[in-house]
């Protein structure tokens, strides 16, 4: 455990993916590796592909793989699947697209369960694309979980969002609602053999066309995927894809929003740690003392009511006036 | 507040399709609370050995119906090895004969499942003897 950090920084796939477990396992001593390896971050394009199930994220994913080491690069994957409800029991299938690269030295898969996060990713995510960063990766893809309309997590973590979708799936409003179809900086149409691909096309083309946008402004592009039935076809259209993913990159370096981006994920990730910090250092403490049962009596009872009950756990806890209790907000 | 989770893969290394009992393995491990990593029919043991130390597995389960096993089980184990992960528990399963039993224990197999074990027998195997490293 002590030297995970440095073996990290060497490039050492089982050091990575162990320290990722201690990550998602909670393991105390993680967070110590991750503080050790962070000022190194920050080197990596991060590319989030999200969309429904099936939709064919890890079938391009794996083609951009192809993509990418024929131009050099190194690649990290992160491929999120879900856990069950029931038994908190996974099955992480993502990996059985990529498998092809299995023996690349360059290219390091690593599949994460949810574990009851919603959002589309899970909680380990952010940091282990710290530690794949760390090892030097010059792409992180980051797959998300089969998605539905509002599980947006991703853009507090990629540079560059695909949202890849299939044709028919719903009528034109699905495509002005709010949510996933606004985080797309290139949108894909896979499996764009299929009837309703130029409706589709045309949605999104008009949904584009009604945003505000500056003068010069990255204007999402659309690219059409065609079905892995046409290998040929479906290598250029994921070629077009790949520098499509470049080109936004260059774009953020060139109009100085890289910076943003990475602001925007600082700040989510110290939100994040910040609730970790005080909430689960409460909570242990009112699970321990057999507070949070009495808190669940009185609620019962009728005696209090949840908010009364949340004031005065953060009185005690956090000290001071209500003001300056963020946490209870 | 930490949770060490097994974490398993399951394979099939070889030129054998016949996957529906890896299939019912996996969701079985599933429906025990493991995270299961399946990386699919015709898998090399460089992609199995590969697949297993960049997933951070504890165990290691290979299913072969085509009687290969004699050749490819050892060479996954031999593979993990080299590349210092011959803690990762390596087992067996398929039309694997009694008198093979051995040689593959002898390769680094802690244990072997045939056809017509119960599921529970295997899990609770899992849950006795493969413990999440740290």
């Amino acid at each position: 455990m002590v030297e995970l950090g440095k073996k990290v920084m060497a490039g050492d796939v089982r050091s990575a993916s162990r320290l990722i477990r201690n990550i998602e396992d909670n393991l105390p001593g993680a967070k110590q590796e991750i503080r050790k390896i962070f000022p190194y971050t920050g080197k990596a394009h991060v590319v989030g592909l999200t969309g429904p199930p099936g939709a064919g994220k890890s079938t391009l994913t794996d083609e951009l793989i192809r993509c990418f080491r024929r131009k050099g690069k190194t690649v990290g994957v992160l491929a999120v699947d879900p856990s069950s409800p029931f038994t908190g029991g996974a099955i992480l299938g993502d990996r059985i697209r990529m498998q092809r690269h299995a023996e690349d030295p360059g290219v390091f898969v690593r599949s994460l369960a949810t574990r009851g996060t919603m959002g589309g990713l899970s909680k380990a995510a952010g940091d282990a694309i710290h530690v794949m960063d760390a090892m030097g990766k010059d792409i992180v893809m980051v797959e998300t979980v089969g998605i539905g309309q509002q599980e947006v997590e991703i853009i507090h973590h990629a540079h560059t969002v695909l949202v890849v979708l299939v044709p028919g799936m719903g009528d034109e409003i699905q495509a002005i609602k709010a949510g996933v179809m606004e985080i797309g900086d290139i949108f894909v149409i896979n499996k764009a053999h299929r009837e309703g691909a130029g409706k589709l096309f045309k949605e999104i083309t008009a949904m584009l066309d009604m945003g505000p946008r500056e003068p010069g402004a990255w204007r999402p592009p659309i690219v059409m995927v065609e079905s892995v039935a046409e290998p040929h076809e479906f290598e250029r259209c994921v070629d077009e894809l790949s520098d499509k993913i470049e080109a936004h990159y260059q774009y953020l370096v060139n109009t100085n929003q890289l910076g943003d981006r990475q602001r925007r994920r600082s700040l989510a990730e110290i939100n994040a740690a910040v609730r970790d910090a005080i909430l689960e250092t409460v909570l242990r403490r009112l699970v321990a003392d057999g507070e949070l049962d009495r808190m669940v009596e009185k609620a019962l009872n009728k005696e209090s009511d949840p908010y009364t009950l949340a004031e005065q756990v953060a009185e005690r806890y956090l000290g001071g006036s209500k003001a300056s209790m963020p946490v209870a907000e | 507040m930490s949770e060490r989770k097994i974490r398993v893969m399951v394979a099939k290394p070889g030129l054998d399709g016949h996957d529906r009992g890896a299939r019912v393995l996996a969701r079985c491990f599933r429906d025990a609370g493991f995270e299961v990593i399946y990386t699919g029919c015709h898998q090399t043991p460089e992609q199995c050995a590969s697949a297993a130390i960049q997933e951070d597995v504890d165990m290691l389960g290979l299913s072969c119906l085509s009687g290969a096993h004699r050749y490819l089980f050892p060479q996954v184990a031999k593979l993990l090895k080299e590349q210092g992960a011959d803690d990762i528990v390596l087992v067996g399963g398929g039309i694997i004969p009694d008198q093979d039993f051995q040689p593959l224990y002898d390769a680094g197999f802690k244990a072997i499942f045939t056809p017509g074990t119960p599921l529970d027998t295997i899990v609770d195997w899992i849950k006795t003897n493969v413990k999440p490293r740290s």
